[in-house]
């Protein structure tokens, strides 16, 4: 793994100013969906991106927004969010109301703004992968210099569905990143429990894939290493295979309350020392680039900012029953009824 | 008798198989070292070790092969799957091989294989997590499949799939788990395939339903009994193969029937009951057959769209009303 190279970061205090506003407000969203989820205002499964937010701000602020596609499974708030998605659709959605970005027929898990270039939004683990690559398919079938941005978890990287996608980006050159988001988990199975190789950044390697691990934790490595290999990928139209280290500070959802059957509090709590909130934090610090009347003040207004956007999706009505028969074909309706 | 619930019949079923026999195995996502999503296999892995209790990865095309093959070699695999909307990946594993395998071989091969968990619609779970598969399973020659309602129709169907010889779908209800109810003080205590049972008799209306809809009806009836309509409930409970007789027993006495079933109301498994009713007790009949289906749409996420898709009492008690 590359080491964090602070010292030669050449990085405007705006620019660590904006990458600290924009992390800081995909935790402060996700904490408020997990109270939202706690006050009942949402339902079903809701599985939250606290810790991994480099991997959101640092990748996708390295790709041309809107006109790249970015695809991903059901951890995603802060994919939609990063890519510019309404952040009021956004928790209009999570909480089932008509004005979501899926009307409210898809939730949390199903999140989706081909404007902004996001593709989604997928709960089968692994089904997503060769989807990701038909996109990528269509843009080298019509010569655009667009690439595709497809996360995965460590998990679905065991899905028999992936190596055969795999064998096919190697196989016709496709220009797609696999960013394998490598949280340890996938649910209550640690990575030794589930893959033979817990080096996940190999398994591109049989393929012909350009392969690597990098740090996801560190916002300003993250966004070195991103830049480098997307550049890379897009000059090259060839594949590539990142794994991306970075920890899952949440339960897998809302509702995985016993979190003692996969991890111990001092693992987590080693983990917390490498949190990329803190770690910016304390880059700040460090290099005397705000004070901490200022770190305090932006974290207020994020929280007010996030709080007012609860209150606006909230007033929001949910669908008219009609709405249920909608959008299940695009030209006709299904037969009513039970 | 013992007082438990849905979820520990099956969890006591489970161990009670695992001590007699030792080629009994469970294999599944999370059912291990996470004691199963919705805690049937809780305390497993401790008790019977990771031979016996086998976490996976995300693979579930190769879960259900590999148990193809382990049964194939005399083992007893029993698989869970976390819902039985991820089974839909293994199709090929479940139709193409499983179903076909003892009578390709001219019955020289069995393959006594077991997956279980849970079908249908819990809580705002979206379209790709809420499926009612059993009609897909049920159409198909070579399997069979049970959807028990109660703790002690669970207790004794498990056993019979278990110990059976073929590959048996077993489906469950996320909305069942926490449901009490006895189960006999018996360790080999089975219900056969193919048996029905009348969870509440009336002489009015037959509804046939079986899984989480059977307490729908029951619901529905004590809203009929108020209205003076005395309907009785036939719960199914094993779909393939399926008790026709005590289905055209109940309506032969009725003379109305209305089957109930949470799945699509198009093409379903309760169209192929609704037929047999049809078919053999047209002179029975007062009124055509009823149906109360699912919505045909993929589940909606949002609660008020999702609750219209999902058939409840109210449903069942208009679709009686239009018998009229
Ligand atoms: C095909 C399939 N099998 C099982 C599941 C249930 N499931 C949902 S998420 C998950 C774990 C996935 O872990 P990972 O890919 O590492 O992603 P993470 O949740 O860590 O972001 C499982 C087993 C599913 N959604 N789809």
């Amino acid at each position: 793994m590359a080491k964090p190279a602070h010292k030669d970061l050449i990085a405007s205090p705006a620019e660590v100013e904006q990458d600290y506003r924009d992390m800081l407000f995909l935790r402060h969203f996700e904490e408020k969906c997990n109270a939202a989820y706690r006050a009942g205002k949402v339902g079903g499964y809701l599985h939250v991106y606290i810790g991994m937010e480099p991997l959101a701000v640092g990748w996708l602020g390295c790709i041309k927004k809107g006109y790249d596609r970015v695809i991903a499974p059901y951890r995603i708030h802060g994919h939609a969010l990063t890519l510019g998605s309404d952040p009021v659709k956004v928790m209009a959605e999570i909480m089932g109301r008509a004005a979501g970005l899926s009307h409210g027929k898809g939730g949390s898990m199903h999140l989706y703004d081909v404007e902004k270039g996001f593709y989604g939004g997928w709960g089968i683990v692994g089904g997503h992968t060769p989807i990701a690559a038909g996109l990528a398919f269509a843009d080298k079938y019509r010569n655009e210099d667009r690439i595709t941005l497809c996360y995965l978890g460590d998990g679905a990287a065991n899905a028999g569905v992936f190596f055969e996608t795999l064998n096919m980006v190697g196989l016709w050159d496709l220009p797609i990143i696999f960013l394998i988001e490598n949280n340890l988990f996938a649910m209550g199975t640690r990575i030794e429990y589930h893959a033979a190789d817990t080096e996940l950044w190999k398994r591109g390697v049989p393929f012909g894939i350009h392969s690597e691990r990098v740090d996801g934790m560190d916002v300003f490595q993250v966004k070195r290493d991103a830049q480098r290999i997307i550049d890379r990928v897009r000059r090259q139209q060839k594949p590539a295979l990142v794994e991306v280290m970075t920890y899952r500070f949440a339960g897998h959802g809302a509702a995985d309350n016993d979190q003692s059957l996969y991890r111990t509090p001092k693992e987590v709590e080693e983990a917390r020392r490498r949190d990329p909130i803190a770690l910016i934090e304390g880059f700040i610090r460090e290099h005397n680039l705000m004070t901490q009347e200022k770190m305090e003040a932006i974290d207020a207004e994020i929280v007010e900012r996030v709080e007012d956007i609860y209150h606006q999706a909230d007033a929001l009505p949910f669908p008219e029953p009609g709405e249920v028969y909608e959008h299940v074909y695009t030209d006709m309706l299904p037969e009513e009824g039970h | 008798m013992a007082a438990t619930i849905y979820r520990d019949a099956l969890r006591q079923c489970l161990i009670e198989e695992m001590e007699r026999d030792d080629d009994v195995f469970l294999i599944g996502e999370d059912i291990g070292r996470y004691q199963g999503t919705f805690r049937v296999t809780a305390g497993l892995f401790d008790q019977f070790g990771e031979r016996r209790v086998v976490d996976t990865p995300i693979t579930e095309p190769a879960i259900v092969g590999l148990a193809n093959g382990a049964a194939m070699a005399g083992l007893r695999p029993v698989v869970e799957m976390m819902t039985m909307s991820f089974s839909i990946l293994a199709l090929d594993q479940i139709i193409n091989h499983a179903a076909k395998i003892h009578y390709m071989t001219g019955g020289e091969i069995k393959v006594p294989i077991v997956i279980r968990g849970p079908g249908g619609a819990a809580n705002q779970l979206s379209a790709q997590h809420s499926q009612s598969l059993e009609g897909w399973y049920a159409h198909c020659p070579g399997l069979k499949v049970v959807a028990p309602a109660t703790p002690a129709c669970a207790y004794g169907l498990l056993r019979s799939a278990i110990r059976d010889d073929n590959p048996v779908i077993f489906t469950e209800n996320p909305g069942l788990y926490g449901l009490k109810g006895e189960i006999p003080d018996d360790k080999d205590f089975t219900i056969p395939f193919g048996s029905a049972r009348i969870a509440r008799e009336g002489k009015d209306v037959t509804l046939i339903a079986y899984s989480r809809m059977v307490h729908v009806c029951l619901a529905a009836a004590q809203t009929l009994a108020g209205e003076g309509v005395e309907a009785e409930v036939v719960d199914v409970r094993s779909l393939l193969p399926l008790d026709t007789e005590t289905i055209l027993a109940s309506v032969r006495k009725t003379h109305r029937a209305v089957v109930v079933y949470e799945d699509w109301r198009s093409g379903a498994f309760g169209a192929e009951i609704a037929a047999r009713v049809g078919e053999l007790c047209f002179d029975d009949l007062d009124a055509p057959v009823g149906r109360v289906g699912g919505l045909n749409v993929p589940m909606p996420y949002t609660r008020p769209l999702e609750l219209l898709c999902i058939p409840n009492d109210h449903d069942v008690v208009d679709a009686v009303h239009r018998l009229n």
